[in-house]
């Protein structure tokens, strides 16, 4: 079997946008709104879900044979949980300032909806291989959205990127203009996400919902 | 052979015998649209209670051993980075910040960690780095004696409580023993964009030469909502938006620095005889406070 192969690929590609967790199945809502008021943390947040979804992807379609159906679901959460505290140990002894950084947001991983959900839909079902691209392309699909929502709460809300502080350079303030609080505040990312929703639904009309 | 089970691909009819028939009886479908169904491999029932209490025993001692061998194999690179952090903090409230190597210059600046009580006494004139935050208490004060170009600065440690968990610092002093030299600042899990901002530097750079102390030893540094007056020694404008993380952080000094005011004294007292260059204090300090108005401003 081809390593790409045109299922293959779409197992990668659908959950970037006709897919997608947080937009479409509307998944992992709770940390795309509690990681996104910086940029820095939603991307570090972005890679790390899209490294354990794989990686527990994975796993358990290695041993998706061997699961009791009846306990299938405390056998996944056990080894996304090992792997969370796996990397946050690993994290803590190799890129500390990360770690550090990281703080919560790395066993908030756990709860993430998006990791159960495509453990029981798709690698319970399928291949090492796809499931391994299925998890980087669920991954991927979820960081996009965070890096989205954390770009326009970090421009509006703080007048930074990366902690650079942008607005400032370009003169703004000077000019009367002022940083929206509302941004820095959970209720902004939930109004971002809508925004991106209506778009894409706009943009696609075989995705709207009847 | 035993009878095969064949099903149907088009309409899912199941037919039990040697081989798939000819035409399928519902649909009509040809036999090549049938497909034999593979039995399940007899051997262990996947279904069975003791499956599958032996099979989360298993993983669960599988991963049990993997953690703890991985936390144990991890541990002392991990206490290296806690303590090398340690130190780029207590350096870092001595605005010494982004250093290629910490351990190094703290082993340069830092003369002294003593441990002393409330009443000012040493209780031990080194270990005070050893000290773990939960130990600290009045009778075991943790304490950091630094010498930059000749002066002594101190180091007081603090902890306390934010909005959503701990919050930490470290306040050096100039040879005063009351006029702020610099301050550090971390969190745990404060919200990003207001309450972290007290690691930020631009809300610790508000600090330095404000007055920690009042005439009798109370802490009288404030982080005061609304803005400090430009007149007050000792105010400092707190972050909008993070009124409970400023109330910790007012709470930390108010709390753990007032028990250091004894020992601080002595040290002022005792300071003529033994320091040798006096002058210059005088001259930093007045070098440092116009500064910091402007910033409080």
């Amino acid at each position: 079997m081809a390593l790409f192969s045109k299922k293959n690929k779409e197992s990668l590609v659908t959950p970037l946008l006709k897919e997608n967790p947080v937009t479409i199945q509307v998944l992992g809502i709770c940390s795309a709104l509690a990681v996104t008021s910086k940029l820095e943390p939603a991307v570090v947040m972005g890679l790390s879900v899209t490294i354990i979804i794989a990686m527990a992807n994975v796993i358990i379609s290695l041993i998706r044979n061997t699961i009791p159906m009846r306990i299938r679901i405390i056998v996944q959460l056990v080894v996304v949980a090992a792997l969370v505290t796996l990397v946050s140990e690993v994290l803590k002894a190799f890129a500390y300032d990360v770690s550090v950084q990281l703080s919560v947001y790395i066993g908030l991983i756990i709860t993430n909806c998006i990791l159960m959900g495509r453990l029981e839909a798709f690698a319970m079902q399928n291949k090492p291989w796809p499931s391994f691209l299925d998890g980087i392309g669920n991954g991927v699909g979820y960081a996009m959205i965070l890096v989205i929502v954390a770009f326009f709460r970090e421009l509006f809300g703080s007048g930074t990127l990366f902690n650079y502080p942008i607005v400032e350079k370009l003169g703004l303030y000077e000019c009367g203009y002022l940083n929206n609080g509302l941004m820095l505040m959970t209720p902004a990312a939930f109004i971002l996400i809508a925004c991106i929703v209506w778009y894409q639904r706009a943009k696609d009309k075989t995705l709207q919902e009847k | 052979m035993a009878a095969k089970k064949y099903v149907c691909k088009v309409c899912g009819y199941v037919h039990e015998g040697k081989e798939a028939p000819a035409v399928c009886p519902l649909c009509k479908a040809a036999a090549s649209e049938f497909e034999a169904v593979k039995e399940a491999k007899k051997g262990l029932d996947t279904n069975s209670d003791v499956y599958a209490i032996l099979y989360s025993a298993v993983v669960v001692v599988i991963v049990a051993f993997l953690l703890a061998g991985v936390s144990s194999a991890l541990k002392p690179m991990q206490d290296a980075n806690v303590e090398l952090d340690k130190k780029k903090q207590i350096l870092a409230s001595l605005n010494e910040k982004n250093l290629p190597d910490a351990a190094a210059k703290y082993d340069a600046l830092i003369v002294a960690d003593p441990i002393i009580n409330v009443n000012g006494e040493v209780v031990a004139e080194e270990g005070g780095f050893e000290v773990a935050n939960d130990a600290v208490s009045e009778e075991n004060l943790p304490l950091y004696v630094a010498d930059i170009d000749g002066t002594k600065k101190y180091i007081l440690p603090m902890t306390g409580n934010g909005l959503w968990g701990g919050i930490w610092g470290y306040l050096a002093l100039n040879d005063d023993c009351n006029s702020i030299y610099g301050v550090y600042f971390s969190h745990a899990s404060e919200t990003p964009g207001l309450g972290a901002e007290i690691a930020g530097d631009k809300f610790q750079t508000r600090f330095p030469g404000k007055k920690v102390y009042g005439e009798d030893g109370q802490v009288v540094l404030t982080v005061a909502k609304g803005g400090a007056k430009a007149s007050e020694e000792s105010g400092v404008d707190a972050i909008s938006g993070a009124t409970i993380t400023c109330n910790g952080v007012n709470g930390m000094l108010k709390t753990k620095l007032a028990p250091y005011y004894k020992y601080l004294m002595s040290q002022i007292a005792s300071t003529p005889m033994v320091e040798l260059v006096p002058a210059e204090p005088v001259a930093t300090d007045a070098n440092v406070e116009p500064a910091a108005t402007d910033a409080a401003l």
